[in-house]
């Protein structure tokens, strides 16, 4: 069971991620977007919108700092235990919130607008019902455990077995003793992750950072010279 | 000097009727598909109005267009490229759909579907986007010939810069209609504005087109471009906009709304301008030079030097020669009729207008004057400030000396030859008076009145044969040469092939794979 749930399940949804964005990027550039709606309602979306990229955006790079950096480079460069759990709790907490109130307004511009709702697939379905869940478990995992319960230090069992799973040397037992509210979070984020490369997540992929350096008017030939190179 | 080809438009506005049949030509050609039923790549104003969408030439709502910052550098006038992405996530200055207006359809299967009954069916208007029962209150046309101008005309953002109140009294006021396409500008504002880099500008005919794979909905451009022509497809979430029809351009054919217009007042022809020099010229400090700055940077055609240029520059011949009969180089150039569309907003756009003179005319005959009378229209132009003054803010950035000196060359014209036709005299004080030749007054007449289908059209087609060329020559890298930085003729096959846009990318991610 344990290997199922903490090797296998990674595995699969990880392939799925990996082979599901390559197939998507080769046949379906036309549908990689952000698939925008603010042009039908804006009023609900320009609350909604920035409080849950930036309170992803937070989120994401806590996520970085707790999974990916062991415990004891953060300790190397003198950051104590206490110091750890107080910024990532706090941090947390207010980028969960953040994320939360921006996902309910977004939802509720879904639901309420009816210009928004026809324009609803059922990926979109899917992909909020998921996130919503995985976004719910990973708030009250930290707001109930570390916030208001006594703490748990998954910086000693997740984090190695999740870069256990990156770096191919998973340990399923170190999830064994881990509160069923970081369990089911992990599993949530497991599925969040194969079913990305068919929602409209991918336009994460396609964040326009070279829109910072690359010059204002962009000059094309009408038939690309080296459209048919020898490569 | 840099030379470049641009495909651009003049439309001479004293001929249009307001007929819409550009715009509904151009709908049934191009946006007649779920998701742009809101979306007119070509629609007819009648100014005064809020135009379409509302009032989109308020640009200290929308943030459209081009300004100079305080050091004198041209910025996007919604902000730097930091706060672009900033924005990202919630667009201040987009344009609601209400901005446009909610498309309606009706369901007409109602009248042979509906039961037997005492009344005749009725259809009713249901939202295209919704589905739902709906009060149609908008439209693209809604102020069609001053429908309701005095509710709603003086909410048109040009009447707020006029220092004289414009009355809106139906039988007191003047109007005149503006069909407007995308101005395939040479500074464009929305390909400057998108984060992702799917807008382009066509290096062979300067048209502006959007990349449908490479646009990831990011709805800068829509908000970036003042004149409001680029649209969201809220069905696929990306940008559409007018395409200057390129495929009937690319076969040497007008496009659909110049082949359509029925009163023939379109014109489309080959401008060669300086690259090099756009930037410069977009940047001159005083709006009102903006007009002039334009001007220079186009090349004349004739000039051996420029021609000796466009042929280095790959320009073919059939082009060179298509460029030295276009229309719109005489009418912007040597007779200096045609003006730019809002040129303040700094993008340098290539659709220009010859400014109409029935506003001043219809002024004249109201106050009992005879309007035939070159002498009356003379007076009429320098005295009628407000027909003048609006449209000075339309297409001269507020300056009235232009668009004055331009009526009065029309009116001229018409009177020099009234004078040739009916009197068989030459009126050189006329001539005189506009500083124009005999030859080149009923030249420009012949353009302008006679307008023939071949000198209103010089569309030179596309060469399918240079880009065979092209990519015979790219067979190998050019940076494999003895020396070169790929000479090692380490190419990772396998790993790396074009994208459809030419760019190197992972052949994993590379749809085809590139050609092996």
């Amino acid at each position: 069971m344990n290997v199922a749930l903490w090797v296998v399940v990674p595995y699969i949804a990880l392939t799925i991620f990996v082979v599901g964005h390559v197939w998507r990027w080769r046949v379906d550039q036309f549908g990689w977007t952000t698939r925008t709606t603010q042009v039908l309602e804006s009023r609900l979306l320009r609350l909604g919108s920035p409080l849950f990229h930036l309170g992803a955006f937070a989120a994401i790079g806590g996520h970085v700092l707790g999974l990916l950096v062991p415990k004891s480079l953060t300790a190397a460069v003198g950051v104590d235990e206490h110091l750890y759990h107080l910024v990532s709790v706090s941090a947390g907490t207010v980028a969960g919130l953040m994320v939360v109130a921006g996902l309910g307004l977004l939802l509720a511009r879904r639901l309420t607008s009816p210009r928004v709702r026809r324009t609803t697939t059922r990926a979109d379905k899917v992909l909020f019902a998921v996130l919503a869940v995985t976004i719910a478990l990973g708030l009250s995992a930290t707001v109930g455990e570390n916030l208001l319960g006594g703490g748990y230090d998954y910086r000693a069992t997740i984090a190695v077995w999740f870069r256990g799973v990156l770096t191919f040397h998973p340990d399923p037992g170190l999830m064994a003793g881990v509160p069923p509210l970081f369990r089911l979070h992990a599993l949530s984020a497991w599925v969040l992750t194969a079913i990305w490369p068919f929602t409209r997540l991918v336009h994460v992929w396609s964040a326009p950072l070279a829109y910072l350096w690359r010059p204002y008017v962009v000059y094309r030939r009408r038939t690309p010279i080296h459209r048919s190179r020898h490569v | 000097m840099r030379v470049m080809a641009q495909v651009a438009m003049v439309m001479n506005l004293d001929k249009c009727i307001g007929c819409h049949t550009c715009s509904v030509t151009c709908k049934q050609t191009w946006t007649n598909r779920d998701g742009v039923e809101y979306v007119w790549f070509n629609n007819v104003e009648t100014k005064p109005g809020v135009g379409y969408p509302k009032r989109y030439e308020d640009q200290e709502r929308w943030h459209g267009g081009w300004q100079l910052d305080r050091r004198g550098r041209l910025k996007l006038r919604a902000g730097g490229r930091v706060k672009r992405l900033l924005n990202l996530f919630s667009n201040p200055d987009l344009p609601d759909l209400d901005d446009y207006y909610e498309p309606a359809t009706y369901d007409y299967d109602t009248l042979v579907n509906a039961p037997a009954g005492p009344h005749t069916p009725v259809i009713r208007p249901k939202s295209a986007i919704t589905g739902r029962d709906m009060a149609i209150t908008w439209g693209a046309n809604w102020e069609d010939d001053l429908g309701g101008a005095p509710e709603h005309a003086p909410a048109d953002p040009n009447l707020a810069a006029m220092a004289e109140k414009v009355r809106m009294e139906f039988d007191q006021t003047f109007m005149f209609h503006l069909p407007r396409i995308c101005e395939h500008c040479l500074n464009p504002a929305c390909v400057a504005a998108c984060p992702s880099g799917a807008m382009y500008k066509r290096e062979e005919d300067g048209i502006v087109l959007v990349d449908q794979d490479r646009c990831r909905g990011w709805r800068m451009c829509v908000s970036s471009c003042p004149y409001k022509k680029v649209y969201v497809n809220h069905r696929t979430g990306k940008a559409e906009k007018c395409t200057f029809c390129f495929p009937r351009i690319e076969a040497g054919q007008p496009t659909v709304c110049a082949e359509t217009c029925v009163g023939r007042l379109r014109y489309i022809g080959l401008i060669l301008y300086d690259a090099d020099a756009v930037l410069e010229a977009a940047c001159v400090p005083d709006p009102r030079d903006l007009l002039e700055a334009q001007r220079r940077v186009f090349l004349d055609p004739s000039d051996p030097e420029v021609v000796q240029a466009a042929r280095a520059a790959g320009i073919s011949e059939d082009w060179i020669t298509a460029a030295q009969r276009s229309p719109v180089y005489r009418l912007a150039m040597r007779y200096r009729v045609a003006l730019p569309l809002h040129p303040e907003y700094r993008t340098l756009p290539m659709v220009w207008y010859i400014p109409p003179l029935s506003p001043v005319l219809d002024a004249v005959t109201g106050a009992g004057a005879d309007a035939d009378d070159p002498d009356n229209v003379f007076h009429a132009v320098t005295d009628l400030r407000i027909p003048l003054e609006y449209l000075a803010g339309l297409f001269s950035a507020g300056d009235t000396e232009i668009v004055a000196g331009v009526l009065m060359k029309l009116s001229a014209m018409r009177a020099y030859m009234r004078a040739r036709t009916v009197d068989g005299t030459v009126a050189e004080d006329l001539l005189e008076a506009v500083g124009m030749r005999a030859a080149e007054m009923e030249e420009m007449y012949r353009l302008l009145a006679i307008a023939k289908y071949d000198e209103r059209y010089v569309v030179p087609a596309a060469h399918r044969e240079d880009a065979a060329a092209l990519s015979a020559q790219a067979g190998g890298c050019s940076l494999d040469g003895d020396g070169g930085p790929g000479m090692s003729d380490f190419h990772p096959a396998g790993v790396t092939g074009r994208r459809g846009d030419g760019r190197l990318g992972l052949k994993l991610f590379v749809r085809d794979g590139g050609t092996a």
